[in-house]
This record gives C-alpha cells, sequence and structure tokens, in this order.
C-alpha cells in the first residue's frame, strides 16, 4: 500500500458530500467531503506500488477542470487512469445533485 | 480462494498424521467423565456423557477422530455431517428434557481441526449440519443452559462454529498444542498469498492473525487460560484444578447475561476489539435518529 | 423471422448482481425509505489491514440500511463482494451483529423490526482471522436471538456465493432466497480440491460446482425457500412476501431429526448426484430446469 497528500487550489463551494466506488480489484472507491477555504486536498491510498506519478498526471488533469473546494479521499485497488477519472466525476456529479 | 491447486499429498499426509489428531478429545473426555463411548446409535466420532458434579448433572460433549467413519473425509477429528447433526441431537435431547426443570449444564470439550472438507458433505449440505449445531447450542444457551467450550486442542474454523464457540464461557490450556484459528497455518498463507514465515512475522503485531494461544488470550474473547501440568495426559491434580474451572465457569454463566455480549465488553475486547465497540456505539447512536 | 436473443422480459430486468451492495439494500425499501448507519463517512475501517499494507475500504464492505419494508420496520445488512471477497472482518462483523441486536431490542419492545442479509461473502476474512470468526460467532448467536421475533432473510444472488461461517448464518435465517447464479456451501470448491484432492472435488469444472451447491441445487433439495430471476424488482417482491409470511413454524436448522435421518438413510461409499438429494425438500417444489 502506498499514500499520497495532492492539493490544488479551488474557487467555489461544493454542495455535499458523495461517495461511490468500491475497493474491488481494478476499481477504487472516492469519498468527496467539502472544504472550507479554497483548496481541495486529496489522499491517496493505492495497492498498486510505483504509481505516484502517474496519480499526479491524472488528479492535475481533472483538478485543472474541477475547481471545487473538497476534500478527496481514495482508496484504490489497482483501478487505470480511466477509472480514476470516471469515478472521479461521478463523485463530483453525485455532490453537485 | 481462487488459486489453482497446488500438491495436494503431501499436505493431506502431513494434515492426517498431526500431532495432536484428536486424539487430547478423547483424553480430556476419559479424564473428565471416566468414560470413553458414544451413545447408543451415534456415530464412534461423538462422545457423549452424563456426570454428576456434586447434586448437578452436566452433559459432555467432544468430537474424537473415527478411523472407520462413513464419510472418508471426516475421519480424522473434522465435523462432518455426521458429527454435526449428532451434537445438534445430544444437545436438543438436553433443552428438551430440561424444559420445565433445572437447565443442565453443557460441556463442548474442544479439540476440532477443522469442519469436513468433501463433495458429499458439500452436497449433503453441511453448511446447514453446522448450522443445526450452532443453533441447539445458541438455543441451549439462550434458554438458560450454562455452556462452557473447554479447549484443550484444535480449534479451527468451521469446526469450533459447529462445537464450541457458541458457549458462554470459554476456557483453553495454555499449552502449545492448543490451536485458536480461522484457518490452518499453511492453507491460511496460501489464500492470503503470503509465506508462513511471513505470516509469523505479522502476527507478532497483528494480534488476531496468532496461532499463539497467549495471544488469543488478548482478544477479550477467552474467559480464562488454564495451567496444567501435562495437557496431553492430566494428572489427577489436572482432572480435579479443570473441573474446578469448568464449575467456576458455569456459575458465572449462570449469573450473566445469555448473549456473548461479555466477549465485547471484557478487559481485552477494551484494547483489542476497539473498533467492535466503537461500531457498536455508532449504530446504536444512530438507530432512532 | 429468428427469435429475438432476449425476451422483452429479460431486457426489461434490472439486474440486482450488477446494483452495488449500497444500491442493493436500497432498492428493497419502501419509497426510499432506507436510511444507512455507520456509513462510509463515519469511517469506521480496519484497523488490522492497513497493518498489513492492504487498502481497508470505508465501510470495510458491509452497508446496513434502516427504514421501512412491506410496511414494517426492517434492517438490511448487505455485505459487498467486491471488496475483499465479501469476506467478514472486525467492523464487518460488528456492523453485522450490531444490527441484528439493536433490530432485537426493538422487537422487545414491541417494535416488530425485520431483518434482510444481502450475503456476498467467502466468510471470514483471513487477514483478521480469529476476530473474524469471533464475529461470525456473534453473528450466528444475534441472528438466532432475533429471529424468535421477527423473520430474518437472507439472500444471496451473485456469483460469490455465500460460504465459510456466514454459510451457517444463511442455515440460521427463517427463509434462503438464491438466484441460479448464486452458490451456498460450506468449503469453497478450491478449499475442498487443496484439502481433500483432486479426486474428491475438481474446481476448475463449473459445472459441477454449480451443479452441487448453485441456486437451482439448493431449492431443489429443499435448503433454499425460493429461486429467483437476477431482477432487483422481483427480489424486492420476494422480501415483502417472506416479511408478511413471518416467523416460520419451525427454522430450517431446527429440524435436527429430519436431516440426521436423511444424512443416516445415504450411501457413503460412493458421490451422489445432486438429483438423488431432491426428495429432502418439503416444500412443493416446482422442479426449477
Amino acid at each position: 500500500m502506498e499514500q499520497f497528500e495532492f492539493s490544488y487550489p479551488a474557487r467555489r463551494k461544493v454542495p455535499k458530500r458523495s461517495h461511490v466506488g468500491v475497493v474491488g480489484s481494478g476499481d477504487l472507491e472516492v469519498l468527496l467531503e467539502p472544504l472550507e477555504g479554497s483548496t481541495a486536498s486529496v489522499c491517496v491510498r493505492t495497492s498498486a506500488g510505483g504509481f505516484q506519478k502517474i496519480w499526479k498526471a491524472v488528479l492535475d488533469r481533472f483538478f485543472s477542470r474541477y475547481d471545487g473546494a473538497a476534500r478527496v479521499e481514495i482508496n484504490d485497488a489497482g483501478a487505470t487512469p480511466g477509472v480514476v477519472l470516471l469515478r472521479l466525476e461521478q463523485a463530483v456529479e453525485a455532490s453537485e445533485k | 480462494m481462487t488459486e489453482p491447486a497446488q500438491p495436494v499429498t503431501n499436505e493431506r499426509q502431513r494434515r492426517q498424521s498431526d500431532e495432536f489428531s484428536g486424539t487430547r478429545g478423547r483424553t480430556w473426555f476419559k479424564a473428565l467423565t471416566g468414560r470413553d463411548s458414544a451413545m447408543p446409535g451415534d456415530p464412534q466420532s461423538v462422545l457423549a456423557a452424563d456426570v454428576f458434579v456434586g447434586q448437578k448433572q452436566v452433559r459432555l460433549l467432544c468430537v474424537v477422530p473415527d478411523l472407520n467413519g462413513r464419510f472418508p473425509c471426516a475421519r480424522h477429528g473434522q465435523v462432518g455431517l455426521e458429527e454435526a447433526y449428532t451434537l445438534a441431537a445430544r444437545i436438543r435431547e438436553v433443552t428438551e428434557a430440561d424444559r420445565e426443570r433445572e437447565k443442565r449444564p453443557i460441556v463442548a470439550i474442544v479439540d476440532v481441526k477443522s469442519q469436513a472438507y468433501g463433495r458429499r458433505e458439500e452436497t449433503g449440505g453441511i453448511h446447514l449440519a453446522a448450522a443445526a449445531a450452532s443453533d441447539a447450542y445458541v438455543s441451549a444457551r439462550l434458554t438458560g443452559h450454562p455452556i462452557v467450550a473447554l479447549i484443550v486442542g484444535h480449534a479451527v474454523s468451521g469446526g469450533f462454529l459447529t462445537h464450541g464457540y457458541q458457549a458462554n464461557r470459554l476456557l483453553a490450556l495454555d499449552d502449545d498444542g492448543v490451536l485458536i484459528h480461522a484457518m490452518h497455518k499453511e492453507a491460511a498463507a496460501r489464500v492470503t498469498r503470503r509465506t508462513v514465515p511471513q505470516l509469523d512475522e505479522l502476527a507478532q503485531t497483528v494480534t488476531p492473525l496468532s496461532y499463539n494461544v497467549r495471544d488469543y488470550a488478548k482478544l477479550g474473547l477467552l474467559h480464562k487460560l488454564l495451567h496444567v501440568s501435562d495437557p496431553g495426559s492430566p494428572t489427577a491434580e489436572d482432572i480435579e484444578l479443570v473441573w474446578a474451572e469448568v464449575i467456576g465457569a458455569i456459575q458465572d454463566a449462570m449469573v450473566r447475561p445469555r448473549d456473548l455480549r461479555n466477549r465485547i465488553e471484557s478487559e481485552g475486547a477494551r484494547t483489542t476489539r476497539k473498533a467492535s465497540r466503537l461500531v457498536r456505539a455508532r449504530l446504536m447512536e444512530q438507530w432512532n435518529r | 423471422m429468428s427469435e429475438p436473443i432476449f425476451s422483452r422480459e429479460y431486457l426489461k430486468r434490472r439486474s440486482f448482481i450488477e446494483l452495488s451492495a449500497r444500491d442493493r439494500a436500497k432498492c428493497l425499501f419502501d419509497s426510499q425509505t432506507g436510511r444507512e448507519l455507520a456509513g462510509p463517512f463515519d469511517r469506521i475501517e480496519s484497523p488490522w489491514l492497513p497493518l498489513q499494507n492492504i487498502v481497508p475500504q470505508a465501510d470495510d464492505g458491509c452497508v446496513v440500511m434502516k427504514g421501512i419494508i412491506g410496511g414494517q420496520q426492517a434492517v438490511v445488512i448487505a455485505i459487498a463482494g467486491a471488496f475483499q471477497g465479501g469476506s467478514i472482518g472486525e467492523v464487518s462483523g460488528a456492523k453485522f451483529s450490531s444490527a441484528l441486536d439493536l433490530a432485537c431490542l426493538d422487537n422487545e419492545k414491541g417494535v416488530r423490526t425485520n431483518a434482510v442479509l444481502l450475503l456476498e461473502t467467502g466468510g471470514v476474512r483471513l487477514q483478521e482471522a480469529n476476530l473474524g470468526l469471533a464475529a461470525v460467532a456473534e453473528i450466528i448467536s444475534s441472528i438466532i436471538s432475533l429471529r424468535k421475533f421477527a423473520p430474518v432473510i437472507s439472500v444471496t444472488a451473485g456469483t460469490v456465493g455465500c460460504f465459510g461461517g456466514m454459510a451457517l448464518a444463511a442455515g440460521v435465517s427463517s427463509y434462503v432466497v438464491m438466484t441460479r447464479e448464486a452458490r451456498l456451501g460450506l468449503n469453497g470448491p478450491e478449499v475442498i480440491e487443496q484439502e481433500s484432492g483432486l479426486e474428491e472435488f475438481d474446481a476448475s469444472d463449473r459445472s459441477l460446482v454449480w451443479s452441487i451447491t448453485g441456486g437451482r441445487q439448493r431449492y431443489n433439495q429443499g435448503l433454499a425457500d425460493v429461486l429467483v430471476d437476477d431482477d432487483a424488482e422481483q427480489i424486492a417482491q420476494t422480501v415483502r412476501h417472506f416479511i408478511a409470511r413471518g416467523i416460520p413454524t419451525v427454522h430450517r436448522s431446527e429440524q435436527v431429526d429430519r436431516y440426521r435421518s436423511r444424512v443416516a438413510a445415504l450411501d457413503t461409499s460412493r458421490q451422489w448426484s445432486p438429483e438423488e438429494l431432491y426428495a429432502w425438500a418439503n416444500h412443493k417444489r416446482k422442479e426449477q430446469p
């Protein structure tokens, strides 16, 4: 298991918290909670070692478009970048409803 | 549990010549009851007897190996279809007979290496047989029969769930020959994709993984560890001590709640089962919100 | 003109198996009344998995939801088969038994509260070994306490099946609901092959595996009460049906003499074809192809 923290600038409040996914093979769970202030902080725990750079690239890409102030926790069981982005988008969608 | 089958014979041979292989159960049953046989109509693999302790009658039950048993996968001290239904029948016999009178204590002498791993067993629904034995123990406990499990050898996995784990009070001999676990070490290592040395090392920090009975005692599930001089061949003093502890546990069970809450309220549970206690508190808090 | 590959009925179905544990639980309640307790944002994770370098899940793979089903109070406990094989660890196990105990308390206070168990589980989580096994013992005990007051309905739908100690939980339930895709047994096929050899059980033979522990076999043999399609609405209806029916006059795992005599009558010199045990069924069974 490896653990990383990232943070990104944010500009707006998030309406509510959301949870999607499962820590099952090739999948991940995302917990997204509104945060006070103007940052989004991300904590990743992943079963697959040696992918920190890829995580950074995937999250950089995601947060270049997402500007919510949120605490995002990711528990990952070896998901591909595509699945990670999909789950993040689902979490955001659920948090905006 | 999805990896392909590996060399089977060595493990089977090793397992079958297992050092303790259920002999301790018979030894202690004999020591505590003076008897060594099944009740009429029962398979030879389930020993049952009623003995008087002072004025009180106590029923003792034990699963033992029977090399001539009908089921090939249940001959070495495993709990199979016959053993589970026999236990259930002998417990229900007691609860029926004592319906209108003082509830007889039941003592499970535990030395079960596992449940039976066989195709006949699965086809015949061994899960229901095991459930029936568990049910009989739980139902007896809930109607007020004090139940004590005395672990003298192995208490493993489905075998232990079927015979012993539903007792109000668990007693175990403090001895290396006692093994309480969810799965035998080699199989557990394989299923969790570890080597046995890795598993041993982890067990030093992750208490529930340990195969040592003293570590088990830290989980807060056990009522007491019993120190005897010769666990494989008990002396007169050993037998006297164990009976005294069994009676003490029976008396204790009689004055406490009939559910299993002692296992989460015990001293040990307060440190080792913190997460269980937190879950329970949180659910209670949110239940009627 | 050729027949369509999928019937209109089939296409209309919403798969229950493909839903997450949370959505499975949710879809059983009357008009969105299900409210989750000790959910992922309570963040009660397994304290033992991170110590072993394993990524935990925020709800430990167990969803507890309370609300109204068929006009009555009910709690649904759903295991996520995708997380650690749906295994029972300290936290998921404590959620399970605590929720049942709270339902039992409500019943004692006169508020009838039913329980539905969505069992997609391989049994005890070997990474939490002894605390998993202890939790399963507590779950079995809690089901038996509760089912005196209200039915406990177990549903197994997906291909993970219901195995290990949790098969005993299904065994002591009031009603067992299965799909054709589901399996119910004490030991998984790989474990039997490993422990007793390829000649005893060929785990790679999928049709053999399902012919013994599959939903259709368990129903035809009388070890499941109903066989349902993988259809969320049909399963919800079935659950409402059993809640309306209430507690059975006798639970399956209490029928010791019945099953014991059946086991006694089996010829153990050979393996049996699953069809030979169809005569065990006591329900008016429509034989399922």
